[in-house]
């Protein structure tokens, strides 16, 4: 046996007065990680492969299994964490890139942490949701500088293309093949269910699921996947991909395994073959590049779809985005550092990209200060994890956020994040068919339905509180919010006060 | 910088037949209202009080020293032929003190200015309000209309009629305020009404929107300054009226849209056009407690929010229209009335002076 330098992260830890060695764990886990030993009637597990989904804790019916952190140890040392000396060890041994999967978990601010909500008291009532109308309706796209008049004086109702939600939140770009077939109906069904939209990622969209066009933004990556007239037109609106909050400046890469043959025929590429995006958009050199390709979409469509541009948040987001908010896009799309990825190196995860409060903060600032704030809706994603962080985003300036994770997590991610292993326990990040049919789109689209329905109450609330009863006067009203703990470059950053001022 | 919210008692008195009227009438009515104010701001705004002037903009300008004075001048001249200028006539009482130096020009825009500028005539005469209010010190214009004047000061609204000797005026539209600030600069320039041109504004409650409407109105241009719900209220007014080109019906659907429950039910040309208006208008919606009386050349608007948050009476007789906080502050001028009403929360009153009686 080679030494093994990496003692394993976790322990399963299995009560055997309570374990009755019906072998569900051994089933359910697609790392292998327990095994019966038929002679002694007992079932054993090997910790080394254990990457603590919960899968076998949720599903074990006598409750006998539960997970917990090492304690096997490094002598303490303050620069070298254990995360660290492992780290090494790996790239010893394998000579590549670490890869890891979802959204940047290192110890950086949380700045909607450090932001707190105003509420009325004496010389403004609040207002009760429950007996008045409190109304989170938004139309995002550009609005005109001016209005024009019929010779009967009635104001011509000519918009460019717009988009109703019925709260301001989408579910943000996850590509099939990045997940299941499964996970990507629970989206789709419960965007339609709620009003809102979903987002296809790079991978195409299934023929399955057109149905559902008119609550989807189809996407446009740098690899061009699944990417036809049809695909853009039976769409509510076209998202160019110019970066990801979780790997700015890098492209993706859907590896052969995963290549089967419906993600094939909709990715438009040979069964097994790897899907690389690449890292820019080979046609897209510059930002008088991309306004090609905006109206290149825009003819393609009629100029009838709205056209997104994501870009990650990244050092000079203001500068971009405006550029961008001249280029003929409808929106912008920004993604935080915090931004869930099926497959990341590593250290661009970890090391690369703003947080999206800042980002959002300066963009909207900047658009203003230029005058063209209203020529753009800016979406923002990559860090929202609550209604609390909704609301305190829509405060700070976007028009409506993106939720990924959040909803990955609604349908049973444990975020034990190694989603590039194809292994998912939950049926979620996975191709693999047994896998993929425990998520029941039935049920996970019920569950979507249910987080959202439950935050829109919480925005609901937190605006009546507030005195407020329509979101869009909520929307850039940084007066409702203060930070604590926040230095005064912060708070400049994100124009606002310090709590007690 | 800070937010400035208020409570506080609003009248408006006009006549539909462009009659005439002392401003006597106003300053009964609004008295009656002294338990809303607290003493810390009271004005008054009078259209069709400068008849002999009526082509030219009156601009009421406080200043704290002739230093301010002598620079502000020297930028008048720069930019407008003065036709006249003078003090403002005031009566020396207990009750006002610390009163700056109050002047009143008459002005037209410079022709080589003007043209040179490619601006229409009203936009130029904002942009000069802006420039001396926010880059010459101790210098502030608080009317800036054709016809139409702004009167306040830091004290109670009677005190302050009295202070201005409003009873020497004759107008065909007055508006009063009287304010009950829970803080307050103590600053002249932060009394109510407040005005751009020939919009003014009188208004009761606070508005929750606020950092939303001002940091979308801050792009076109307009600096708030006082960081008042009025003062935002009225650069909305100036530009979705003045600028844009909405009627003041249009403007009551955008400041207090009807939801969107009623909206649906309504038949689909007014649906879709309401909707286009919330949609295209969403930042300047106000929410949160109001009532306000806007005044403009020819009339007057008055308007709640959507969930009538704040008390507001209108009642008529004859040709004049009277407006006020409550009921008392009109029958206390017209007892004998032919309807008296309180207007539903976002129903927008508007009184047009009947057409060429001004």
């Amino acid at each position: 046996m080679p030494v093994q330098y990496i003692y394993p992260e976790f322990e399963v830890v299995r009560n055997y007065d309570r374990c009755i060695a019906c072998r569900v764990c051994e089933r359910q886990c697609a790392n292998e990680v327990h095994e019966y030993l038929k002679d002694e009637n007992k079932m054993v597990s090997d910790d080394s492969k254990c990457v603590n989904c919960h899968r076998c804790v949720a599903l074990c019916p006598t409750r006998a299994l539960k997970i917990v952190k090492s304690q096997h140890t490094f002598r303490e040392n303050a620069n070298w964490s254990a995360k660290r000396i492992n780290e090494i060890y790996k790239q010893a041994e394998s000579g590549g890139v670490l890869l890891s999967s979802m959204g940047n978990p290192e110890n950086y601010p949380v700045y909607f942490d450090r932001i707190l909500l105003n509420a009325s008291q004496v010389t403004n009532p609040s207002i009760d949701p429950l007996r008045e109308p409190m109304e989170t309706r938004v139309f995002l796209g550009a609005k005109p500088e001016k209005i024009e008049r019929d010779e009967n004086g009635r104001i011509i109702r000519k918009l460019p293309p717009q988009i109703e939600l019925s709260m301001p939140v989408m579910f943000s770009a996850m590509s099939y093949g990045s997940i299941s077939y499964n996970a990507h109906e629970s989206l789709a069904r419960a965007a339609a269910e709620l009003g809102i939209l979903y987002n296809t990622g790079e991978g195409g969209l299934h023929e399955d699921l057109y149905k559902y066009g008119k609550h989807t933004i189809v996407q446009v990556a740098s690899g061009r996947f699944g990417v036809h007239k049809t695909y853009l037109n039976s769409s509510a609106a076209i998202e160019i991909k110019m970066g990801q909050g979780a790997k700015p400046g890098i492209g993706g890469h859907l590896p052969g395994e995963k290549i089967g043959r419906d993600i094939s025929r909709t990715r438009m590429i040979p069964e097994g073959t790897d899907a690389i995006s690449p890292a820019p958009h080979h046609d897209i050199y510059s930002i008088e590049d991309l306004r090609q390709l905006v109206y290149s979409l825009k003819e393609a469509t009629n100029y009838e779809k709205p056209v997104i541009v994501k870009i990650a948040a990244v050092h000079n987001v203001a500068a971009i985005a405006s550029g961008i908010a001249r280029s003929g896009a409808d929106m912008i799309a920004i993604d935080g550092f915090r931004g869930g990825t099926g497959a990341a190196p590593t250290r661009i995860r970890d090391h690369v990209g703003i947080p999206i409060e800042l980002a959002l903060a300066s963009v909207d600032k900047r658009l203003r200060d230029e005058g063209i704030r209203n020529r753009v809706s800016i979406i923002v994603g990559g860090g929202i994890r609550s209604s609390a962080d909704v609301v305190k985003a829509i405060a700070l300036g976007a028009d409506c956020v993106y939720i990924g994770t959040a909803a990955l997590i609604a349908l049973g991610c444990h975020l034990c994040r190694t989603c590039h292993t194809g292994k998912c326990n939950w049926g979620i990040a996975t191709q693999r068919e047994d896998l993929v049919k425990r998520l029941n789109p039935d049920i996970g689209y019920k569950r979507l339905v249910n987080l959202l329905t439950a935050w829109q109450h919480e925005i609901k609330e937190m605006m009546g509180g507030m005195g407020i009863n329509s979101i869009e006067a909520l929307k850039g009203n940084r007066l409702m919010l203060r930070g604590v703990g926040l230095n005064g470059k912060e708070l400049e950053i994100l124009g606002i006060k310090h709590a007690g001022e | 910088m800070f937010r400035n919210p208020s409570g506080c008692a609003i009248s408006g008195i006009i006549s539909r037949s462009g009659r005439r009227f002392s401003g006597e009438r106003i300053v009964k009515s609004i008295s009656v209202m002294h338990e809303r104010s607290n003493g810390l701001g009271g004005g008054f705004t009078a259209y069709g009080i400068y008849p002999e002037y009526k082509d030219f903009y009156a601009f009421h300008i406080f200043y704290d020293d002739n230093e301010a004075k002598k620079e502000c001048e020297i930028f008048l001249e720069e930019h407008f032929d003065i036709i006249n200028l003078s003090r403002i006539p005031t009566r020396k009482i207990p009750e006002i003190t610390d009163e700056p130096l109050i002047w009143r020009y008459f002005v037209s825009p410079l022709p080589t200015k003007l043209a040179a500028c490619q601006l229409d005539e009203r936009e130029y005469v904002v942009r000069c309000v802006f420039r001396i209010n926010t880059s010459i010190n101790g210098a502030y214009v608080f009317s800036s209309g054709k016809n139409m004047g702004v009167f306040k000061a830091v004290g109670f609204p009677e005190d302050v009629a009295r202070f201005y000797r409003l009873e020497e005026y004759e107008g065909y539209c007055f508006t009063a305020h009287g304010r009950y600030p829970t803080n307050t600069p103590g600053w002249w320039g932060g009394a109510h009404p407040f005005a751009l041109l020939d919009y003014s504004v009188v208004h009761n409650g606070e508005i929750s929107s606020y950092d939303a409407n001002r940091r979308a109105i801050e792009m076109y241009g307009y600096k708030c300054t006082l960081l008042t719900d009025t003062e935002v209220i009225t650069y909305m007014i100036d530009y979705l009226h003045r600028r844009v080109g909405l009627t003041f019906g249009e403007i009551c659907s955008v400041f207090a849209a009807p939801f969107w429950s009623t909206i649906e039910n309504m038949p689909e040309e007014e649906r879709e056009e309401l909707t286009f208006l919330r949609n295209v208008f969403a930042s300047q919606l106000i929410t949160g407690p109001f009532s306000i009386i806007v005044g403009f050349e020819g009339g007057l608007l008055a308007l709640n929010d959507r969930l009538k948050l704040r008390s507001m009476v209108v009642g008529d007789k004859d040709d004049m229209v009277y407006v006020a906080s409550e009921e008392a502050a009109i029958r206390i001028v017209e007892n004998d009335l032919d309807r008296v009403w309180s207007p539903m929360g976002g129903e927008g009153v508007i009184i047009n002076v009947e057409e060429g009686k001004i």
